[in-house]
């Protein structure tokens, strides 16, 4: 299993604008050294996308310029008690899935 | 009576020189610096930010193999130690002689000691993910401690041939340790800036390596950067020189993981 961290609040209110830090460690490899050279030695992190409250909040799509072990950091408005779901997918079919619960209070 | 008042203006015109010549005095000799303080104002922020840090994931990950006791052993590293944080200040003495054999050994080299002594597992291979991962889980314990490495009894030969290796032109460019780190300290060398040399933030997230790599790996590219031959990573040379750089970094906080370009 790939490492992965994610940093955000556990309790935040209703109408709150929340940072989340995610990082994976994960090579991207980009298939272009001259060890494996072409795309078919691909393989990075192609998508990384996250749903809270039944709704997409955020979707990267990574090419192989990104760096080793990606580091994102976005924000989304808290609205609901529910699970926060991180996915990672990367060329060989590999999906990392993470959840994290976010408590709202009333405003 | 004239003398005596005659040497006291003197002595007075003498201080005055002094405290005047005494700031010139200091920057003669400037104090080393940690890569930190040459780093943009982002990397530092990433660096001083566990929650940004990269290189806290291979802390997290020496934490995981910490506990792991799954080995025919049953012995973890925790067996014995206990927590993590009964490690705090250990960072600080090495690299460190071993009272037993007399060697100089770093963080890694103990750590491996450990393992083939208590553990009845092999070494683990330099630069390996795992012996990356527990010697950033040892240092970081330390992060904020000043280094005070002994350099006394059998550890001053080993610090005199680390000087001698900073001290000593290498490769074809010809370059010592010393004439970039000591002479052209923060003067710009490719697209960076020459910081004093010291390793204070090693194990540390290089932005180059796209990892974490260790003080070795960083002095080895050096030597490529001189066009010279590298030292085996753990020989003795590199202990040694690793023992110097400690010395030289006495007084400075630990800062493991640093980040670093």
């Amino acid at each position: 299993m790939r490492l992965r961290r994610i940093v955000m609040p556990e309790i935040a209110r209703a109408g709150e604008v929340i940072e989340i830090r995610t990082v994976i460690l994960h090579p991207m490899i980009t298939g272009h050294t001259a060890a494996g050279a072409g795309v078919s030695g691909r393989r990075i992190v192609h998508t990384f996308h996250v749903h809270y409250d039944g709704a997409e909040v955020f979707r990267a799509e990574l090419g192989p310029g990104i760096a080793a072990n990606p580091l994102l950091t976005f924000t989304t408005v808290a609205t609901r008690t529910g699970d926060v779901v991180f996915t990672w997918m990367d060329d060989t079919g590999e999906t990392a899935v993470e959840t994290r619960l976010l408590t709202v209070a009333p405003a | 009576m004239r003398r005596g008042v005659a040497g006291k203006a003197l002595r007075r015109a003498l201080a005055a020189v002094f405290a005047a010549i005494a700031p010139f005095a200091a920057e003669a000799e400037p104090k080393a610096r940690s890569a930190r303080e040459f780093l943009s104002l982002e990397l530092a922020a990433e660096q001083a930010d566990e929650t940004l840090n990269r290189g806290m994931l291979w802390v997290e990950l020496g934490e995981r193999l910490w506990k792991d006791g799954s080995v025919p052993s049953g012995r973890s590293c925790a067996s014995c130690h206990g927590q993590p944080g009964g490690m705090r200040g250990v960072a600080t003495r090495y690299p460190a002689i071993n009272r037993e054999t007399g060697a100089l050994v770093n963080i890694e080299g103990r750590i491996n000691g450990c393992r083939v002594q208590h553990q009845s597992l092999p070494a683990l291979a330099y630069e390996s993910e795992e012996l990356l991962a527990l010697t950033a889980l040892v240092a970081h314990q330390s992060k904020g401690m000043i280094m005070s490495v002994a350099v006394d009894g059998a550890a001053r030969g080993f610090l005199e041939q680390g000087r001698a290796v900073y001290e000593s032109r290498q490769g074809q460019l010809n370059i010592a340790c010393s004439q970039c780190h000591e002479q052209n300290v923060g003067r710009k060398l490719r697209g960076d800036v020459i910081s004093s040399g010291l390793g204070v933030g090693y194990p540390a997230y290089r932005l180059t390596w796209q990892g974490l790599g260790s003080l070795h790996r960083r002095l080895k590219a050096c030597q490529q950067g001189v066009r010279a031959a590298e030292f085996e990573p753990g020989s003795t040379e590199h202990l040694s020189l690793e023992l110097f750089l400690a010395w030289r970094a006495r007084g400075i906080p630990i800062e493991t993981p640093g980040i670093r370009r």
